[in-house]
């Protein structure tokens, strides 16, 4: 296995998934076959290749600097499962 | 006559201008459709009722003004991964099992505005990660084929309500084969345009860099018609392209005569099964006939884009699904204890298994040691794909081969080893990471089931794909065969 | 023990720059709306949503690279952050990371030995802010604005090239006059417009290696950058010399103590992920727009420090204080050019009673009650004879109360200095008969009466004689 349940849990945790306990073992397998299978990529002839983050080869476009979007909060926070004085609420955050 | 629900959206479009029928008596008869023989497929996720009797009320009124656009009245079904204004949008996820969008989709929008009446939202795989459907929170879709069958992914919902005859068309989203696959699988036509080509604003993110919207249909020509108005610029999508759109249905004429088309060795190398291989070299032998040139080309780094997929996809996922944090929209956990527990427990109860799996997949090839070895790499790998591809189209105009390895495969079959669900999409992910445009029509039957022939062309070519399809059609009859449920 | 510990400072500022509507969605950027009214479906990172990026922050960073003599980047490219906290709509910040925009660049400011002192800009980059959470009000729960999320930011990385607190204000101060210079921020502090985070670490003199350093974060004012800094290396230096080692953290600046404190929270396992923005593609300026931008620069501040040294001859120090904002320069020159030319004393007005009276009222320079044609009128009236700068006081208040030209005054208030010695002189007689005994004493060699005698010949005449006359006539009629 390419990932044990300590490096699972530790990535889970940075993409603040919680696994029920009973999901762990098979993420762990299901993961771990992933990373064996995408580990060939390491034997790609690609020294001197650039990168590709784009299909095309464009460009960034620029819009101007102009207000487009007027108000429509109680619309936008519809969606949200609680709200107060037009504050989206969290359970409290320590700094 | 022909029932409406057996017509093409080009038959019911000439009906309509004929004075035949109305649209309400269309998008009656299909509602009616959906309503009883949906419960067999668990195609769509939403049916709006009411609110397209409305629309194609108004768009009879409309034509009857003189002032009909170009679909107007005729009826569509979306992938549930548009956003439409005032309609839930569930991307297939418990995580927006309730969410009402405030806004339309660029897609949704430019349909609306030609006059298209939305019969309703289609089932998928959750945020369109899977091949067969069986990922969506609203349970899988069944082939209309074979219901034990999937009827492929992510818009298996979308070739379903095609196939079965429940709506002409549908608006669906392709980031590895999720339009081409299913279509394969149904037997029906589904193309995924030049990446860039159709608007991404409001189309739920999936990768980024990888999806592209498209459309199912029966025919080449119906794909025509709404890959027509639903392309073209958008300035809310940076990586929109500000290209001219061609007239897709004027184009459909042009013959096959002397149309260079590549057939990639690799294509039918084992993993390919026998008699779907026999089908597409039936189907390119047709093409030859009609003036086609058969030439032999090569993808040296086939073998390499599952893999490069499985990295790229992934990395890109699991930032872009970040956002659902049960704050401003989506699924909350009950009575989080603290800040750290609502975001862990609101995404864990709120993604299901294979999502996570694509989250922490992406995450750990972003990570801190495992960037250059796998996301950067695969980055590399991806160029190399595209060269090759590049390679090709300087001798070819077209590559054609088979969407899929095998046909539908069961319900069931390939769930407990992701990497056999991923092999599936061998054939089709290429296009993807290239930004290709690639097409999948019917071109046999293997035991009942539908096989498709893949064509792959240049950025910006769908209008020669479409017309390659259209002169196959013309001579064959794979595109009319509908299963014997839903005739 | 101090002596023997160097200390190595190097700054991240965030200078918010001055669009109307944020980075990448046209939601409004004014300061003080009603929470999440200035917060779109894109800065809510709402699904489906995308990013579009704005023309003028490509072109206010891109003039700030200039003003410091960096290279603007052909190609840039934004990248994800990845991170989750409420503050955060996305759970990423779209920054730049490999390619900023703008790379190594330079500016001077005065050393702690007095010279001029060059510090190195590593780069400068575009981002987005975040929103900010209220901790007040709610039981145990905060609540999330987001108005300020998407605010287009530019982030100015310094070299370590800061020796102390005090040269990392003065940093701090150069780079805040520059982009003011340059209108692309507004740089208001309070509303955190500018605000910066600081590296901080001390080694051993003459050792090479950088000691381990803690980040200061969100330091919002001159004081609390000098302050925070200050108690930084104290601190270092105590755990260093008690023998401990410094730890690599993120501190938080407590103005109320007068401390830093560790931000272990922050801390926790962090693993930004950044990769490329597949949601943006490379923002590319070419060589015809940097030239038009070049071409475009306003004179900046060191460059007008010195031409205000060399043109009107001011005292470098003053000519420093006269720069420090483009608009206060600007004020001194229409002063300057209004008068019939006393630069120094236009100068000295404008540093003193002028931005005294400005702090009082706590007003900015454009906002100023006397406009600079009025002080040039005042100070031409000073040097010509017409009134005495004492009197020259009074005639500026009355110019701040709105009561017109220092001509008008002078004539509506009677206040032109006397200058006729036959009427000075009959004041001195009678002074001098009215005070025999001073008179006496001043004769028996107390020349400090002569005090006394030059007030009482003012208060006759409400301080309108020229004081130069009086103070002649005296000596000689005393001397008599």
């Amino acid at each position: 296995m390419s990932l044990d349940n300590e490096q699972v849990q530790h990535i889970a945790l940075l993409a603040r998934l919680r696994l029920a306990d009973d999901e762990l073992g098979e993420t762990v397998e299901k993961l771990s076959r992933i990373v064996d299978f995408v580990d060939q990529l390491a034997a790609a002839p690609t020294d001197d290749v650039v990168p590709m983050a784009h299909p095309l080869n464009a460009v960034q476009r620029l819009r101007p600097d102009a207000v487009t979007e007027p108000d429509d909060r109680d619309h936008l926070q519809q969606n949200a499962a609680a709200v107060s004085d037009g504050l989206y609420l969290v359970p409290k955050v320590i700094e | 006559m022909t029932a409406l629900h057996e017509m093409t959206l080009s038959g019911l479009k000439a009906g309509l201008d004929a004075g035949e029928f109305t649209s309400v008596e269309i998008v009656s008869a299909l509602l009616g459709r959906i309503e009883s023989l949906d419960p067999q497929l668990n195609a769509f996720i939403t049916v709006l009722g009411e609110a397209a009797l409305a629309d194609a009320a108004r768009a009879d009124e409309a034509r009857a003004r003189g002032d009909a656009g170009p679909l107007c009245g005729l009826p569509i079904v979306h992938k549930d991964i548009f956003c439409m204004r005032d309609v839930r949008t569930t991307c297939g996820s418990r995580m927006l099992e309730n969410f009402v969008s405030p806004y339309d989709a660029t897609v949704v929008e430019r349909l609306a505005g030609a006059g298209a009446v939305v019969l309703g939202k289609t089932n998928m795989d959750e945020f369109a990660m899977g091949s067969s459907n069986e990922t969506s929170w609203f349970g899988p879709v069944k082939n209309p084929w074979d219901p034990a069958c999937s009827p492929g992914g992510s818009s298996g919902g979308s070739a379903a309500a095609v196939a079965a005859r429940l709506a002409p068309a549908a608006t669906a989203t392709d980031t590895g084969g999720s339009i081409r696959q299913p279509a394969a699988l149904t037997g029906t036509v589904g193309i995924k345009p030049t990446y860039g080509r159709v608007s991404r604003y409001g189309m739920i993110a999936f990768a980024s860099s990888l999806d592209q919207a498209g459309v199912i249909t029966r025919t080449a020509e119906d794909s025509a018609r709404l890959l027509g108005v639903m392309a073209g610029f958008d300035e809310r999508d940076s990586t929109s392209i500000d290209h001219p759109v061609p007239d897709y249905v004027g184009e459909l004429d042009v013959a096959l005569d002397g149309l260079r088309i590549g057939i990639v060795r690799q294509h039918f190398d084992a993993g390919l099964d026998a008699s779907c291989a026999q089908a597409v070299r039936d189907a390119l032998a047709e093409l030859e006939k009609r003036g086609a040139v058969l030439t032999e080309v090569d993808l040296p780094n086939l073998d390499y884009c599952v893999p490069t997929y499985y990295v790229v996809a992934p990395a890109e996922c699991s930032s872009n699904l970040s956002r659902f944090d049960g704050v401003r929209f989506g699924y909350r956990a009950k009575d989080p204890e603290d800040l750290l527990d609502l975001y862990c427990r609101s995404r864990g109860e709120g993604f299901g298994a294979e999502v996570k799996r694509r989250i922490m997949t992406g995450t750990y090839v972003l990570s801190a040691g495992y960037y250059d070895a796998y996301y950067l790499q695969a980055q590399k790998v991806r160029q190399l794909i595209s060269e090759d591809f590049r390679r090709a189209f300087a001798d070819v105009d077209l590559i054609a081969g088979p969407t899929t390895p095998t046909p539908a495969f069961r319900l069931g079959d390939k769930t407990d080893d992701p990497i056999t669900m991923y092999l599936n999409d061998i054939y089709t992910i290429g296009a993807n990471l290239a930004g290709l445009p690639a097409l999948s029509a019917p071109c046999g039957m293997v035991d009942g089931l539908p096989v498709g022939l893949h064509l792959v062309g240049p950025h910006w070519s769908e209008g020669r794909l479409l017309a390659a399809t259209h002169q196959y059609q013309q001579d064959t009859a794979w595109h009319e065969a509908a299963p014997e449920a839903f005739r | 023990m101090k002596g023997q510990w160097e200390v190595v400072i190097g700054l991240e500022i965030h200078t918010q720059l001055a669009t109307v509507s944020k980075i990448f969605s046209g939601a409004a950027t004014a300061y003080g709306a009603a929470p999440n009214t200035q917060a779109c479906l894109v800065d809510l990172g709402y699904p489906g949503t995308l990013p579009v990026l704005n023309r003028e922050v490509v072109r206010m960073a891109a003039m700030f690279g200039l003003a410091v003599n960096a290279t603007i980047a052909p190609r840039s490219v934004f990248a994800r952050k990845n991170y989750f906290y409420p503050d955060l709509p996305k759970g990423y910040q779209i920054s730049q990371y490999e390619l900023p925009i703008v790379a190594g660049g330079e500016l001077f400011i005065a050393g702690d030995d007095g010279a001029q002192k060059r510090i190195g800009i590593t780069r400068a980059h575009l981002e987005e802010d975040a929103g900010k959470s209220i901790h007040e009000g709610f039981d145990r729960q905060s609540g999330i604005d987001l108005n300020r999320a998407g605010t287009p930011l530019l982030e100015i990385v310094s070299e370590p090239d800061l020796r102390s607190a005090r040269e990392a204000v003065a940093y701090m101060r150069k780079i805040h006059s520059i982009v003011r210079y340059l209108g692309i921020s507004d740089g208001n502090m309070q509303e955190g417009s500018f605000r910066c985070d600081a590296n901080v670490s001390v080694r051993p003199r003459g050792q090479e290696k950088l000691g381990t350093r803690a980040e200061l974060k969100n330091l919002n004012s001159f004081r609390f950058v000098e302050r925070a800094i200050n108690f930084e290396i104290e601190r270092q230096i105590d755990v260093l010399e008690d023998g401990g080692e410094v730890v690599q953290e993120t501190r938080l600046y407590d103005a109320d103590r007068d401390e830093t404190r560790s931000m272990r929270s922050k801390e926790e396992a962090n693993d930004y992920r950044y990769f490329p923005d597949p949601d943006l593609l490379p923002v590319e300026i070419d060589a015809a727009w940097v030239e038009e931008l070049r071409s475009a620069l306003p004179e900046l501040p060191d460059a007008k420090r010195e031409r205000f040294v060399a043109q009107y001859e001011l005292k470098p120090d003053d000519a420093e204080i006269l720069t420090a904002s483009r608009a206060l320069a600007d004020y001194y020159e229409a002063a300057v050019s209004a008068g019939s030319g006393a630069p120094q004393a236009v100068g000295n007005w404008v540093i003193g009673d002028l931005t005294g009276a400005l702090n009082r009222d706590g007003l900015d320079i454009a906002e100023s009650k006397v406009a600079a044609e009025q002080l040039a009128g005042l100070v031409d009236r000073i040097a010509d004879n017409t009134i005495s700068g004492k009197i020259a006081k009074e005639v500026f208040d009355a110019m701040w109360a709105g009561e017109g030209s220092a001509d008008e005054i002078i004539a509506a208030r009677g206040l032109k200095q006397i200058t006729d010695t036959s009427a000075i002189e009959a004041i001195v007689d009678k002074v001098i008969a009215a005070n025999p005994g001073q008179v006496a004493e001043y004769q028996a060699g107390k020349d400090k009466l002569i005090g006394f005698f030059v007030g009482q010949v003012m208060k006759e005449t409400q301080g309108k004689a020229n004081p130069g006359v009086v103070n002649q006539m005296l000596k000689a009629k005393l001397a008599g």
